[in-house]
C-alpha cells in the first residue's frame, strides 16, 4: 500500500468515528486527540522537516484564534472569512518572525528562545489592548449554524477538524515527495552543506515557517469557534506550545504518521491518568513532562522509529 | 513630567531588583558557557529553592538568611545529580535533546509543585520585612538592600572561584576545548555536573535572598526565566560581568517601564530588548562572536 492510500484509509476510518462513538465524553476525547495531531503535525513541518525547534508555537495558534474572534466580535465579519484570514495571518506572522530571526543566522537554542519570547510579547500585548478584550478575553456570540461556523453537534466540529487535519497531513505527504521537502531535510541535517550545493536555506526555512504557521493559525480558528471564548493565556500561553512539540517528539519528528501516533498515545495516557488520579491540577502536565523526558532519554527518534524500515541516520559523534 | 523624586527611587529599586536578576542569570550563564546548553529548567529550579526556604522557615523557624547555609548546598547536590543522572544521559550528542529534556524537567517540577503545594501564594513574615534604609533620599526595603549586597558578593566570589581555583580552571578548559581537556586528564562528565551543580547552587543563594521581599508560587519561575535569558543574552552568553551589568540594566528598564507604562505593559520593554539584542547583537554586549 502506498503512503497516500494508507493516509486516506486512516482518515476515512477516522471520519467514521462519530458514527461509532456515541458518548459525548469520548467523542470529545477524540476531538482533543485530533486537535493535538493537527498542531503536532504543524510543529513537525518546522521542527521535524526543517529542523527548527520552536518553543513558542502558540504564537501562530493565538494569532489565528484572535483573528477570527476579533473579526467577528468587533467588526461582524463572517467566521468563514475569519477562517481564511486566521490561517493567512498565522502564516504571515510566522514568516515575519522567521524573516527577522533567520536573517541574523539564529539557530538552535536561540531560535527556541526567540519564538518563546515572541509568544510572550503577543500575550502581553493581547493582555493590554482593550480592542482585543485585554485580560478579560473575548466571548464569541452563540449563533449555532454552519454559516456561522458553529455547530450544536460535536460530531460536526469533529469533521471540521478532521478536514483541517487531513489538509495538514496531505501537505506533509506532499513535502515527503517534493523538492521543497528534500531541501528542508538538507537544511535540517546540515545547513552549511545544503547552502554549499545551492539550497537557499533562508527561503526554505521561511517556507517551512509559512506552512507551519498556516496550520497553527487554522487550529486557532477551530479552537475559537469550538469554545467561543479566548483569553491571552489560553491563546499565547505555554500549553499549546508544549503540546505541539510534545506530540511531534513522542510520535517521531520528521515522519508523516508520527504526530497522529503521538497524539493518540498522549491522550490515552492522559485519560488513564485522569481516571487513576482524578482531576488533580497539574497531574496531566506532570505526565506530559515525564513522557517528554523519558522519550528523549530512551527513544529520541520517537515511536515512529519503532516501525521504520529505512536505515537510521548515524548519530553525530561527540563533538 | 517625570521629576527626580519619582525617578530616583524607581532607578534604585531597579538596581536592587536587577542585582538579584543578575544572580539568577549567573547560574544560567555558567551552565551555558560550559555546557553550551540552555537550561530551560532554571526557573523551575529557582522555585524549588524558594519553596525550600519557605518550608524551612515555616516548619523549623529558620530565617531565610540562615537558610543560606543549607539551601545552596542542597541545591548544588540536586543540580549535580540532575546533570549526571538525567541530562547528560539524554543528550545523545545533540543539543536539541538537552533543550527538550530540560523543558520536560521544568514541566514536571512545576506541576508537581502545583499538585503538592497548590497554587496559593506563600510569603515569609520576618521582623525586618518592612524595615527600610535611606539611600540618598529614597527609601529601600532592608531585604532588598541585603539582596543587592548578597548578589554582588556572590558574583565576585563566583568570579574569583573561576579565576583562581583548580576546578574553576578545569571548568574553563572544558568550556573552551572539550576534547583537549579530556586529553590532559580532566574528567569532563564530572566538570559538567559540577558546573550544573554550581549554577543551581547559585539559584539557592538567590532564593534565600529573594524570599524575604518576594513570594513563592509553583509558577514563580516563569517570570524569572525569560528575564534571566534576556540578561544572559544581553550580557553575552557565558560572560559573568556581562550578566551583572545586564541584570542591572534589565532591572532599571523594568522599573522605569513599569513607572511610565504600567505594570503589565512595562514588561514589554524587557522582551523588546531581548528580541532586539538577539536580532542585532546575538553575541551580547560583552560577548565574543563564537
Amino acid at each position: 500500500m502506498t503512503r497516500l492510500s494508507l493516509l486516506l484509509v486512516v482518515f476515512a476510518a477516522l471520519a467514521l468515528v462519530p458514527l461509532v462513538v456515541t458518548s459525548e465524553f469520548w467523542l470529545n476525547v477524540c476531538v482533543l486527540t485530533l486537535f493535538s495531531a493537527l498542531i503536532g503535525q504543524a510543529w513537525n513541518i518546522l521542527g521535524g522537516y526543517a529542523g527548527q525547534f520552536s518553543f513558542g508555537h502558540a504564537l501562530f495558534f493565538g494569532v489565528g484564534a484572535y483573528t477570527v474572534a476579533a473579526l467577528q466580535v468587533r467588526l461582524g465579519v463572517n467566521p468563514w472569512i475569519g477562517l481564511v484570514l486566521g490561517g493567512a495571518l498565522g502564516a504571515a506572522v510566522a514568516v515575519a518572525v522567521g524573516w527577522l530571526t533567520f536573517r541574523y543566522g539564529l539557530r538552535g537554542s536561540y531560535f527556541a528562545l526567540v519564538t518563546l519570547a515572541f509568544a510572550e510579547v503577543f500575550r502581553i500585548l493581547a493582555n493590554s489592548i482593550p480592542w482585543l478584550g485585554a485580560g478579560e478575553g473575548m466571548m464569541i456570540k452563540l449563533a449555532a449554524g454552519p454559516g456561522m461556523l458553529q455547530f450544536k453537534n460535536l460530531a460536526n466540529y469533529y469533521w471540521l477538524l478532521l478536514a483541517m487535519t487531513l489538509a495538514c497531513f496531505l501537505a506533509v505527504w506532499w513535502l515527503d515527495r517534493s523538492r521543497l521537502g528534500a531541501r528542508m531535510l538538507a537544511v535540517r541535517d546540515n545547513e552549511d552543506a545544503a547552502a554549499a550545493i545551492g539550497v537557499d536555506a533562508f527561503a526554505v526555512k521561511l517556507q517551512a515557517m509559512a506552512l507551519s504557521g498556516l496550520f497553527m493559525g487554522l487550529a486557532g480558528v477551530f479552537y475559537a469557534q469550538r469554545y467561543l471564548y479566548l483569553d491571552p493565556g489560553l491563546a499565547f500561553g505555554p500549553t499549546e506550545s508544549v503540546e505541539a512539540l510534545l506530540v511531534a517528539i513522542v510520535g517521531g519528528i520528521g515522519s508523516l504518521f508520527g504526530p497522529l501516533l503521538g497524539a493518540i498515545v498522549l491522550h490515552a495516557l492522559s485519560e488513564a491518568a485522569q481516571a487513576a488520579l482524578g482531576g488533580l491540577p497539574g497531574a496531566n502536565m506532570v505526565i506530559y513532562g515525564t513522557v517528554l523526558v523519558l522519550m528523549v532519554l530512551f527513544l529520541p527518534r520517537g515511536l515512529a522509529s519503532l516501525f521504520r524500515q529505512r536505515p537510521q541516520p548515524v548519530e553525530p559523534p561527540d563533538a | 513630567m517625570l521629576n527626580l523624586t519619582i525617578l530616583w527611587p524607581a532607578i534604585l529599586n531597579g538596581v536592587t531588583t536587577g542585582a538579584l536578576y543578575a544572580l539568577i542569570a549567573l547560574g544560567l550563564t555558567l551552565i551555558y558557557g560550559v555546557l553550551h546548553i540552555i537550561n530551560f529548567a532554571h526557573g523551575a529550579l529557582l522555585m524549588v529553592g524558594l519553596y525550600a526556604v519557605y518550608f524551612l522557615f515555616r516548619f523549623l523557624g529558620l530565617d531565610p538568611y540562615v537558610s543560606l547555609l543549607v539551601v545552596p548546598p542542597a541545591m548544588f547536590v540536586l543540580g549535580y545529580a540532575l546533570q549526571r543522572g538525567i541530562i547528560s544521559r539524554a543528550a545523545h550528542g545533540r543539543d536539541e535533546n538537552i533543550l527538550l529534556v530540560t523543558l520536560g524537567l521544568s514541566i514536571v517540577i512545576e506541576n508537581l509543585a502545583l499538585m503538592l503545594f497548590s497554587s496559593d501564594t506563600q510569603t515569609v513574615d520576618t521582623a525586618y520585612g518592612f524595615a527600610t534604609v535611606d539611600v540618598l533620599g529614597a527609601f529601600i526595603p532592608v531585604p532588598k538592600a541585603v539582596a543587592f549586597a548578597g548578589a554582588v558578593v556572590s558574583a565576585l566570589a563566583l568570579w574569583l572561584f573561576m579565576a583562581r581555583t583548580d576546578l574553576g580552571r578545569a571548568i574553563r578548559a572544558v568550556a573552551k576545548e572539550r576534547k583537549g581537556a579530556r586529553l590532559v586528564g580532566i574528567d569532563v562528565e564530572h566538570v559538567y555536573a559540577m558546573s550544573f551543580g554550581i549554577g543551581v547552587g547559585v539559584l539557592g543563594i538567590a532564593a534565600c535572598l529573594l524570599l524575604p521581599s518576594y513570594y513563592v508560587t509553583p509558577q514563580v519561575g516563569h517570570g524569572f526565566i525569560l528575564i534571566a535569558f534576556t540578561i544572559v543574552v544581553l550580557g553575552g552568553m557565558g560572560s559573568f560581568v556581562g550578566a551583572l551589568i545586564g541584570g542591572i540594566i534589565i532591572g532599571v528598564v523594568e522599573a522605569i517601564g513599569g513607572l511610565m507604562l504600567g505594570e503589565s505593559l512595562g514588561q514589554i520593554g524587557i522582551f523588546a530588548i531581548f528580541i532586539l539584542i538577539l536580532l542585532f547583537r546575538p553575541q551580547g554586549l560583552l560577548g565574543q562572536r563564537g
